[in-house]
């Protein structure tokens, strides 16, 4: 198995508030990231795809093809948008790097035919990320 | 489509530290031969870069495995505090017997981060500099990931 790694960045705006705690709450839980017209972020994300090398191209699979997956479900959706107002997938969750990594998988899986998804980074700054995979199957070449 | 995932938290944090890579069971010329510059007497330092990783259900209240502020505390407190600036052959108790290599050092600091309450710790990955890594993922049997 081969794992080939493609990396975008996006520019999105998010605030962290949840209606049922109060003020008080949602100042101490989320801190800064409570601020109620939101802050932004330089995401950067890396998408992994696992598989084997086609005999005839030896590609895993056409990075254009992956270039122009990004391009429509992620960058169109997300990048110079507001996460918590803009993206309807995120709609009632809080907008942390942990949920918008499991969002993208869910968008990215269904369009990667070539290959398999095998990993979501999502960087929030170079110091902050999450990673989401398929449970189970964390480990390269274990699954 | 309800795949199973895992989420996983990622943090990095430095700290600058100086080390001396020398075994009380080799001799000189070993020592010298083995660790090579890293043998020098009055040792030499690095910008660590520290990665922790931690895995948990994501709390649909707060969309997070662990609150950042919480991490944050506990890793000043087990780490950063002790390491930061210090000697790790002269500072660090663990590395009075133990060769202060990174590798030592991911073990030490995986030792230290995994009574973490809030969340599981996955593995610690260190940066010796920018062109040597370490990873340790203690006995989980995931944890070695790209």
């Amino acid at each position: 198995m081969v794992l080939l790694t493609r990396k975008i960045e996006f520019a999105a705006s998010h605030l962290y508030h949840n209606p049922n705690f109060s003020a008080e709450e949602n100042r101490r839980i989320f801190g800064k990231c409570n601020n109620p017209h939101g802050h932004g972020h330089n995401y950067t994300l890396e998408v992994t795809v696992e598989g084997e090398p086609d005999p005839v191209t030896g590609m895993v699979l056409d990075l254009k093809e992956l270039k122009e997956i990004l391009e429509r479900e992620i960058m169109q959706r997300m990048d110079h948008r507001h996460l918590n107002y803009e993206v309807a997938e995120l709609a009632g969750q809080i907008p942390t790097c942990e949920n918008i990594a499991r969002v993208i998988w869910r968008l990215l899986e269904p369009k990667i035919t070539q290959g398999r998804l095998h990993r979501v980074r999502l960087y929030e700054s170079p110091d902050l990320f999450a990673d989401c995979y398929r449970n189970g199957t964390a480990a390269a070449g274990k699954s | 489509m309800s795949t199973a995932l895992k989420i996983e938290l990622g943090r990095r944090y430095k700290f600058s530290a100086s080390h001396r890579l020398h075994s009380a069971h080799l001799t000189k010329e070993e020592n010298c031969r083995v660790f090579g510059k890293c043998n020098n007497p009055y040792g030499h330092g690095h910008n660590y870069v520290l990665e922790v990783s931690l895995s948990g259900a994501v709390d649909s209240a707060t969309g997070m495995i662990a609150n950042l502020a919480d991490l944050d505390a506990f890793v000043e407190r087990e780490v950063l505090e002790e390491f930061d600036h210090k000697s790790l052959n002269e500072d660090v108790p663990a590395f009075r017997e133990k060769v202060p290599t990174t590798e030592n050092l991911c073990i030490e600091i995986f030792k230290r981060l995994k009574s973490f309450p809030k969340a599981k710790l996955e593995r610690v990955r260190i940066q010796e500099t920018g062109n040597n890594s370490f990873e340790y993922p203690g006995d989980n049997q995931e944890g070695n990931q790209p």
